[in-house]
């Protein structure tokens, strides 16, 4: 007799509690990807010509343009034609003015995400701007943050209200051509956030995005744009979910950070998508580009927490363009079931004395597959550039995977750069040890898991670490028998 | 307090434990004793229920309970600690919090109220002190980095504060040297009183001369061979295993 069968072997299924629908009348165009998309898009948010140009031209760019193969993931091909490109709760007149008249339904979302958005139940200190299917539906805080000269508001309204500065920057970090889906996304992106901090000025709150997926067949293409002008300071918080269905849809972002002269933006990203069943169906495919440039002594730090999505495929990175500037890349990635994971960075290092830090930590569970895929490059003109890289991975369970693809690329002798791995087993004598002291498989797995995280959750704002480190564990469910 | 009748237990479908029978009533220090192979930390893991055996035989009852029914944690929460040979490094868990989760799980299970991080750090560090431990064993992650003789002391401690009914110490005496065996035995006699009992597995005697064990059994190839009191633990020191093992061949 055996009194407790083997304790990493069955996985069974968790429950993903965002996986709900909102039945809310909304407005979606056709499935197909077309110049005529492109413009109902950029007359539906009334842009300005360059806009529509700037867009014609990346979808003409887009079409000659094939998918990356590259990556550590597998999945049958997208059909581009077979997706909508746009959906929007349906506005009654004019639109809601201001939250307060804002769909009911639409604020129970919300409020059901554990993101309210009525100003008695906001979260204190934390400025929301939230983003339902291609439209942004509202935004926090407004006018606490426009006293202190920063706007933070979504991509379209910017558009309308601030056209010179979203003309200025939009496109600069990554440009229209970059790569296949941040072309698609430059094409037909939707809705996003826009921060704007001033010189001089640090942001009197945490900045936050809720990105939500609701209609079925439909693409999520949001674009965010972070200016941060010199010697200014903001964080930004993005986190995301969707409904379980069981086709796979398409989530193709772009995020752009601009740190001038002596800024600092610190950017995290508790992202959780719907992610599949074990079978591998259904789930969010998460392909996004993200990349922020500094300047002389600028500094850029990258956080994610990455649960969600049945493929994530996202690579945050920093041009490290001036003198002095920092680079920062700290990473959660959980896969379990079905779930593929090919992510990491790429720090570039072009100015002198320019440092980075990468500290990656990949968690497999199920049959996910996990891979870190990572780039320094260190130019001839980055004397005593540095970097420090930490890749670590958990198994559980042995029908998981775990990869690592480090790239370096120096040309300058004066650089510095330190790599380490390690990969290590959630043992059955590690479980044992902690029921052997009164705790439960399911709650020692998630000890053990949070442990190896900590290096990472250090890095995330206070409340946001307490609530990714609950994620974690609720990702983790099922994964003991 | 602890009743194991003809248990019989293996790996696979190899046996290994062959038929034990012990009573260890409360109160009572136990000694076991044996060479390499007979069994002693098989005994050790089937108690506290480790994975990977398979036990064909046989009933171990604590205070009634059948223990071979309950999972690792049940069973701890029932009040058996196995102190372990091997301490598991557990990396990036603060041990404090490791210890903290352990003492309110078990208190939860008696229905008493759980600990807040106050009561139970001054709680821990009068245990600590006790112990001749230096505060900073909480902060460090559980076991990660520790010395052999560390791991074995911060055993004594959880032990200290899980204040089990029966404690089962897995040759917590090897690697130790003589001041790290000082502690671990002060440890194991303070905890001793009339509600509890504990068994220590050893392959040495030089423990007994701290522990002062009530009975002395020796295991070989499965079975108990011989029991005794204390002088048996001398007798053993002095002549080896190899006269008991004829005899009992």
């Amino acid at each position: 007799m055996n009194a407790h069968t083997d304790t990493i072997d069955e996985f069974v299924a968790s429950d993903y509690k965002y996986g709900f629908v909102t039945d809310i009348e909304s407005e979606s165009l056709e499935p197909g990807l077309n110049k005529d998309v492109v413009r109902f898009i950029s007359a539906k948010k009334n842009e300005p010509e360059w806009l529509l140009d700037w867009r014609l031209k990346a979808l003409q760019h887009f079409e000659k343009m094939k998918s990356p193969t590259w990556p550590q993931v597998k999945y049958p091909p997208v059909d581009f034609q077979d997706i909508s490109y746009y959906s929007a709760p349906k506005k009654k007149g004019d639109g809601p003015k201001s939250l307060d008249e804002v769909d009911p339904k639409l604020l129970e979302t919300y409020e059901k995400l554990g993101v309210p958005l009525h100003e008695r139940a906001r979260l204190a200190g934390v400025a929301i701007d939230a983003v339902f299917d291609s439209e942004s539906i509202g935004t926090t805080f407004k006018e606490d943050l426009a006293k202190a000269g920063v706007i933070f508001c979504s991509i379209s309204e910017a558009v309308q209200k601030h056209p010179e500065l979203v003309k200025k920057y939009l496109g600069t970090v990554v440009p229209y051509t970059d790569n296949f889906y941040a072309t698609l996304n430059s094409a037909v992106f939707s809705d996003g956030s826009f921060v704007y901090i001033p010189q001089g000025t640090r942001c009197p709150m945490e900045l936050s995005t809720y990105f939500r997926i609701n209609a079925a067949n439909t693409g999520q293409f949001e674009r965010t744009l972070i200016v941060a002008e010199e010697s200014s300071h903001v964080s930004y918080l993005e986190g995301c979910t969707a409904p379980m269905r069981d086709e796979n849809q398409l989530h193709a972002a772009v995020v752009e950070l601009v740190a001038l002269d002596n800024a600092e933006i610190k950017y995290s990203t508790v992202q959780n998508w719907y992610p599949g069943d074990e079978q591998g169906r259904g789930g969010i495919y998460n392909f996004v580009t993200k990349r922020g440039v500094c300047k002389t002594n600028a500094k850029i730090s990258w956080t994610q927490v990455e649960t969600g999505s049945a493929i994530t495929w996202k690579y945050p990175s920093v041009i490290l363009q001036g003198d002095n500037s920092i680079g920062e890349f700290y990473s959660i990635a959980l896969t379990n079931k079905a779930q593929q994971a090919d992510t990491g960075t790429k720090m570039v290092h072009i100015g002198k004395n320019t440092r980075s830090t990468i500290v990656s930590k990949g968690i497999s569970a199920g049959k996910g597959q996990n891979s870190y895929r990572g780039l320094v490059q260190v130019g001839k003109k980055a004397t005593k550039a540095r970097n420090f890289s930490q890749c670590d991975s958990l198994l559980i369970g042995d029908k998981c995977g775990a990869h690592t693809f480090p790239y370096i690329e120096a040309k300058n002798p004066s650089a510095s750069i330190e790599h380490e791995a390690t990969t290590s087993k959630i043992g059955e004598d590690q479980i044992f040890y902690c029921n052997q002291r009164g705790l439960e498989p399911q709650d020692a797995v998630n000890m053990i898991v949070n442990g190896f995280c900590k290096e990472v959750f250090r890095e995330l704002p206070m409340e946001f670490a307490i609530e990714a480190q609950k994620l974690l564990d609720v990702s983790l469910e099922g994964s003991v028998g | 307090m602890l009743e194991i009748k003809n248990l019989q237990a293996g790996i696979e479908d190899k046996p290994i434990l062959r038929g034990i029978d012990l009573s260890v009533n409360a109160g009572e220090v136990h000694a076991i004793m044996g060479p390499n192979g007979s069994g002693k930390s098989t005994l050790a893991s089937v108690l506290a229920g480790r994975d990977g055996y398979d036990v064909t035989s046989g009933e171990v009852l604590l205070q009634n309970d059948n223990l071979l029914n309950l999972a690792p944690e049940e069973r701890a929460r029932e009040g058996v600690f196995l102190a372990f040979q091997y301490p598991v490094e557990i990396p990036g868990v603060n041990s404090a919090y490791f210890l903290r989760s352990a003492v309110n799980e078990i208190r939860k299970h008696r229905g008493e109220e759980e600990l807040d991080a106050m009561h139970f750090l001054k709680a821990v560090k009068t245990k600590m002190k006790e112990l001749g431990l230096s505060e900073d064993f909480l902060k460090r992650p559980v076991n990660t980095g520790f010395s052999g003789g560390e791991k074995k002391r911060n055993e004594i401690l959880q032990m200290a504060m899980l204040n089990p009914r029966l404690a089962v110490l897995d040759e917590t005496d090897s690697g130790l040297d003589i001041d790290a065996l000082r502690i671990v035995a002060d440890g194991v006699n303070r905890l001793k009183g009339p509600d509890n009992a504990q068994v220590v597995i050893t392959h040495y005697q030089r423990l007994l001369d701290y522990i002062v064990p009530d009975f002395v059994h020796v295991l070989y190839d499965g079975r108990i061979i011989k029991s005794g009191d204390k002088t048996l633990a001398y007798e053993l020191e002095e002549k080896g295993y190899d006269w008991l093992i004829q005899n009992a061949a």
